[in-house]
């Protein structure tokens, strides 16, 4: 085996994918979960990248995708963290079980 | 075996094992300081494909201002040297089997599907080409996703500053 394939790439970025969908199903602090979340989109990273590496090394449509999403996940965590700021101060906890208002 | 395949055994172990140290870790600000760890190697995963520019990105934006702005609110919003409550047996014990199930059976299908890989073409990419069709009008050009993203994160920040905000309660003396 001397050159990597990109099915074990894809492997990395699967495993990462579930770990990260672990974190954000066992984990109930809401800066754990904005965590969880950064993994995830981690790993559709690699695999963008991967699949324009490996199948399309002629195009660039993977590396603009990787950038898109880089920046939208810098949007979407700001974005989050003025929320649990927000409702640390009405609720003084960031729990997600402690939220629930809008719930019935 | 040569180097580069050592190398990325070497990283894609580094990042899975700080991954999971991030979502099992029970201190929060060792939990952030694990996401760090993760989002180095995967940058260090792109250099290694040979995408410098996205890794360069990666570093940029991930670890010099998602993982600084997590570590801020969790100054902000709790103690960081507390212990996080232990997540249930029972759900914790289920989302374990979910993800075992979820994870064989995707590897099962990208095992299975037989990518065809093109005959090794190199793959290095230059930033004037990713700068040149970033802004081009032409078929293959990215200028309105460019303009899109552009409006989105100004509508993010405005909408970070609106949320974030404390609003002034009114003064009490004036109205009693």
């Amino acid at each position: 085996m001397n050159e990597i394939s990109i099915t074990q790439i894809l492997f990395v970025s699967t495993a990462l994918f579930f770990i990260g969908m672990y974190g954000l199903f066992t984990r109930r602090n809401m800066i754990t979960m904005l965590m969880a979340i950064e993994l995830i989109l981690n790993s559709v990273n690699i695999n963008f990248v991967a699949f324009n590496k490996y199948l399309y090394p002629d195009k660039l449509d993977g590396v603009f995708f990787a950038i898109f999403v880089i920046t939208i996940a810098a949007a979407e965590a700001a974005l989050a963290i003025a929320i649990i700021i927000n409702l640390y101060r009405s609720h003084q906890s960031i729990d997600v079980e402690d939220a629930n208002e809008l719930k019935y | 075996m040569n180097a580069s395949v050592i190398i990325f055994y070497i990283l894609s172990a580094f990042i899975l094992a700080s991954a999971l140290l991030a979502v099992v870790s029970g201190k929060i600000f060792r939990s952030a300081i694990f996401l760090l760890f993760t989002l180095i190697g995967t940058a260090a995963l792109f250099f290694w494909m040979g995408v410098e520019f996205i890794a360069a990105v990666q570093i940029i934006i991930y670890v010099g201002g998602i993982v600084v702005l997590i570590i801020f609110s969790i100054f902000l919003t709790q103690k960081s040297g507390d212990e996080m409550p232990k997540p249930l047996r029972n759900r914790s014990l289920f989302s374990v089997l979910a993800l075992i199930f979820g994870f064989t059976f995707t590897y099962r299908l990208i095992y299975e599907y037989g990518f065809v890989q093109t005959a090794h073409k190199s793959f290095n990419v230059k930033v004037s080409e990713i700068g040149a069709q970033m802004l081009s009008t032409k078929e293959h050009g990215f200028v309105l996703p460019f303009e899109v993203v552009s409006i989105l994160l100004l509508a993010s920040m405005i909408g970070c500053i609106v949320i974030a905000m404390k609003i002034k309660s009114p003064e009490r003396t004036d109205i009693q």
